[in-house]
């Protein structure tokens, strides 16, 4: 099979990741400076993490002094999908991949990162994957820099318009296919249902850490709609 | 801080092995259904269950985010791309605060 390895065009495909995350990290910044983070302890949690949802649960729950078991068992959770990114990105690698490739690439694979990998008709090579990579880390580490550095400087309403914006990313991931597939709807709706229970029902919101709370919402949605709608069984598709 | 250092190498960890253990041991494709579905449906809740309610507290006023939210949730039904949806929120929440603090 075809093997897509050159290493300018993985740049080229990073580059327009790397933007939207200069941003979205941006947000990230000002959001753990202001939960009592220093500039290099925001800048560390980007560079060794890569995840914008992981990060965004794991901010409060340090803050806070949550124990690492809530703070592994949330960020387990929660980054649960990149192990499927990971399986099925495992079915788009090349020969080029050695063994070595595969612990240094899948430290990067993001959403994003993943979505663009897998759009490509073929195999993806090694130097294409080291060139996607590096534009998306490049940018959500300079960006929680940056954010982490502004967020004294800026004006309030700047920085708490900036607050929504890890929001507005999220909603424009859900949106899109819970409006195609009313079982993702469903999914959303339970969701949000049982995370204003969680939250808003005194006796769950002052017993349970909110890591937890995300872990236990999400679990009982995801075991519910799987087992309600579980997916269509597609002999052949190669996803 | 050598507390945020075990804090940071759980959360990396973690992190790294939930991306890493697949893409290094799985070759083969998985088969059941219950599980593929279970996986499909997890980003979603996830993220869904962060977005509500905590979206309502992240800006300086309720109002300002419940804006914030609605202009979201229009341009990505419109499928807008991440940059803008998460552009246009934040536009949105600035311009309210900034017609809540003239008034």
């Amino acid at each position: 099979m075809k093997e897509i390895n050159s290493f300018k065009k993985g740049i080229t495909s990073g580059i327009p990741i790397c933007l939207g995350y200069l941003s979205v990290s941006f947000a990230f910044g000002i959001f753990a400076v202001k939960s009592g983070f220093s500039v290099l302890e925001a800048v560390l949690i980007s560079l060794t993490n890569v995840t914008s949802a992981g990060q965004l649960a794991g901010v409060p729950i340090i803050a806070s002094g949550g124990s690492l078991v809530e703070l592994a068992v949330a960020q387990l959770v929660i980054n649960s999908r990149y192990s499927l990114m990971s399986i099925s990105l495992s079915q788009k690698l090349g020969k080029s991949i050695s063994m070595l490739d595969r612990f240094l690439i899948s430290f990067a694979n993001t959403d994003e990162v993943f979505a663009v990998a897998v759009s490509n008709i073929g195999n993806v090579g090694k130097r294409y994957m080291y060139g996607l990579i590096i534009p998306p880390i490049a940018g959500w580490t300079l960006g929680t820099l940056l954010g982490a550095l502004a967020g004294d400087i800026l004006p309030a309403v700047v920085s708490s318009a900036l607050g929504i914006a890890i929001y507005g990313m999220f909603i424009a991931i859900v949106v899109p296919p819970a409006k195609k597939e009313r079982s993702t709807a469903l999914c959303v709706l339970l969701a949000i249902v049982l995370s204003c229970i969680f939250y808003y029902v005194p006796l769950l919101k002052n017993n349970i850490p909110s890591g937890f709370t995300i872990i236990i919402c999400s679990v009982i949605s995801s075991a519910v709609m799987a087992a309600v709608a579980p997916l269509p069984i597609e002999e052949g598709k190669d996803e | 801080m050598n507390n945020f250092f075990i804090y940071l190498l759980t959360m990396a960890g973690v992190t790294y092995l939930v991306r890493m253990i697949p893409l290094v041991l799985v070759k083969k494709k998985i088969t059941n259904r219950y599980i593929i579905s279970f996986l499909h449906y997890i980003p979603y809740a996830v993220l869904t269950v962060m977005t509500v309610p905590g979206i309502f507290y992240s800006t300086s006023y309720s109002v300002s985010a419940i804006v914030g939210f609605v202009v979201a949730v229009l341009f990505a039904f419109m499928e807008k791309t991440l940059v803008i949806v998460a552009a246009m929120s934040c536009f949105a929440v600035f311009a309210c605060e900034m017609a809540l603090n003239l008034l």
